[in-house]
């Protein structure tokens, strides 16, 4: 549930559903995010639903803060909403030339290298979002001794396909991007198609998601 | 093959179709994009006579080097830049804000800016483009929106259709105003920053970086510090807000900005503040100015009236 709903600039609304981040909140966020969207408020012209929170934009030309905030206290949440979950396997490739930062992880997380592969390859993620740039899918959640932060200054320019950890996520670079998670590996899958309109991304919200590690040759070889 | 389009001769640094950009797609990581400098957009578009969402072609520093082939059309061209006409053996010196009509083999030599970063230019006819999720606008880093996606290129072509045979001379005073200050509304974490952090957000000058784009302005200056942490769970992000990753330098989302972020937001750009925020060039020193939202609100009818009025002159 919305814990507390403040402005963000003058033209979006911050709408706040609490700290932590897990399956049940953003949950919440997810419904509350297509019951807007539902409702088509003149005005607002976009929704960024995230783990925790949403953000709601607007047309400062049409409506403002105190208005627009009026109407989403007032809105109440359609429960039923459901979507179909998919499972996606995704290639990755970890060769030296792909993880850029799987050293710099050895130090930070005092584990060895095949010890942190072994670690993120057995696991099943969930999308929690997608963002950040087009497509990318926010998945979680890593084991605790494979969270960390991420690079204090973000790369001008991370590689397309990159596969980067942070906190207890991973995610894929659906195309080159400035960017500052720890990179360990690179996809040849394409998770973003633009001239799809419709559904664009491979992956969406509540989709499964497992990684599995292929040769330098296959990469190479790869045929979608 | 139309038989009116421009060849480029030289295509400037980065050139693209932009419009009002694109809506209701953040939550698939997918930005507004549209011009950078909305009102000199809709003035280059007003003084060619056609709609005011049409799409029109955006330059950064140098500008695109075009002939033109075809029946004769207007062009236009906004922002602080300097341009030429060759018809025939003749140079005419180009006046922004002003049209000017182009006829078959003229050609228009956008040279470059001048102490601005954006101009735009906008022909009485329509440039022949595919949209996507109905705008041109292109994002070449997510190569999203007409031609590919991509920035214009030497030796390619244009095509032209819908000239409007209807032709008004039109022409308008205006000068670009700079800003010394870019005025924030205090972002969601900003109490993550420590007091000499603050104090060094709004009274020290910050230097606006080479590392500048359509994505994002990177400021450098003082390192404002965190003292809560240098990472928050990651959330959306709008135009205009300014994030503090950990080394303590401004990065401040423009058109083009990435949907969802995970620094810490010390302050949002007001919305009149960011025609003129996309103009400064790097270098250019500016000091952030603290602003509250009713102000903000304020300011942005003045900025949208003043624009309005600036249409109703042409």
């Amino acid at each position: 549930m919305i814990k507390n709903i403040s402005n963000l600039g003058d033209a979006a609304l911050y709408c706040d559903f609490g700290k932590e981040v897990n399956k049940e909140i953003n949950t919440h966020v997810i419904k509350f995010f297509k019951t807007i969207q539902k409702k088509k408020i003149v005005g607002v012209n976009n929704l960024t639903p995230s783990y925790n929170k949403l953000i709601i934009s607007f047309d400062l030309k049409k409506i403002n803060f105190g208005k627009l905030k009026k109407i989403i206290d007032n809105i109440e949440i359609i429960e039923n909403e459901s979507y179909q979950k998919k499972k996606f396997e995704i290639p990755v490739c970890c060769e030296k030339d792909f993880s850029l930062d799987i050293k710099r992880l050895e130090k930070k997380l005092k584990m060895g290298e095949e010890k942190i592969y072994e670690s993120f390859f057995e696991k099943e993620f969930f999308c929690y979002m997608t963002g950040f740039i087009a497509g990318m899918p926010f998945l979680g959640d890593l084991d605790n001794n494979l969270r960390t932060k991420r690079l204090d200054t973000p790369r001008v320019k991370v590689p397309k396909g990159s596969i980067g950890l942070t906190e207890q996520f991973a995610n894929i670079y659906t195309f080159e991007s400035p960017g500052g998670w720890n990179i360990i590996g690179n996809t040849p899958l394409n998770i973003f198609d633009s001239s799809k309109e419709d559904e664009p991304n491979l992956i969406n919200p509540g989709d499964l998601v497992k990684f599995k590690r292929i040769t330098k040759e296959k990469y190479q070889n790869y045929n979608e | 093959m139309s038989k009116n389009y421009f060849e480029i001769l030289r295509a400037g640094i980065n050139s693209t179709f932009q419009d009002l950009g694109r809506s209701n797609l953040y939550h698939i990581g997918i930005p507004f994009s549209g011009a950078m400098d909305n009102r000199n957009y809709l003035l280059a578009n007003k003084l060619t006579g056609i709609h005011y969402d049409n799409p029109v072609i955006e330059f950064a520093y140098q500008g695109p080097h075009l002939k033109y082939h075809g029946d004769k059309i207007n062009i236009a061209i906004t922002g602080d830049v300097s341009f030429k006409i060759k018809k025939g053996d003749n140079f005419i010196d180009g006046e922004c804000y002003q049209s000017f009509i182009l006829e078959n083999n003229d050609e228009l030599d956008i040279i470059s800016t001048n102490k601005s970063v954006y101009g735009y230019l906008a022909i009485s006819g329509k440039f022949d483009l595919k949209f996507q999720w109905s705008s041109c606008s292109t994002n070449i880093k997510a190569k999203i929106g007409s031609n590919n996606g991509e920035k214009l290129s030497d030796n390619q072509k244009i095509n032209v259709k819908e000239i409007n045979q209807n032709f008004i001379s039109s022409k308008l005073n205006y000068v670009n105003k700079k800003i010394e200050n870019i005025r924030v509304i205090k972002g969601t974490n900003f109490n993550y920053f420590s007091e000499e952090g603050k104090k060094i957000f709004f009274e020290n000058e910050f230097k606006v970086s080479k590392l500048s784009d359509r994505m994002g302005m990177r400021l450098d200056g003082k390192k404002i510090e965190n003292n809560v942490d240098s990472n928050i769970r990651s959330e959306g992000l709008i135009k205009g807000v300014v994030q503090v990753p950990p080394d303590g330098n401004p990065i401040i989302m423009l058109s083009d900005h990435g949907t969802i972020g995970g620094y810490p937001k010390i302050g949002v750009v007001i919305s009149a503040d960011y025609d003129k925020l996309v103009q400064l060039t790097p270098g250019t020193n500016v000091k952030f100015q603290e602003v509250d939202l009713n102000s903000a609100e304020a300011l942005f009818k003045l900025y949208d009236l003043e624009t309005q009025n600036l249409i109703s002159q042409i």
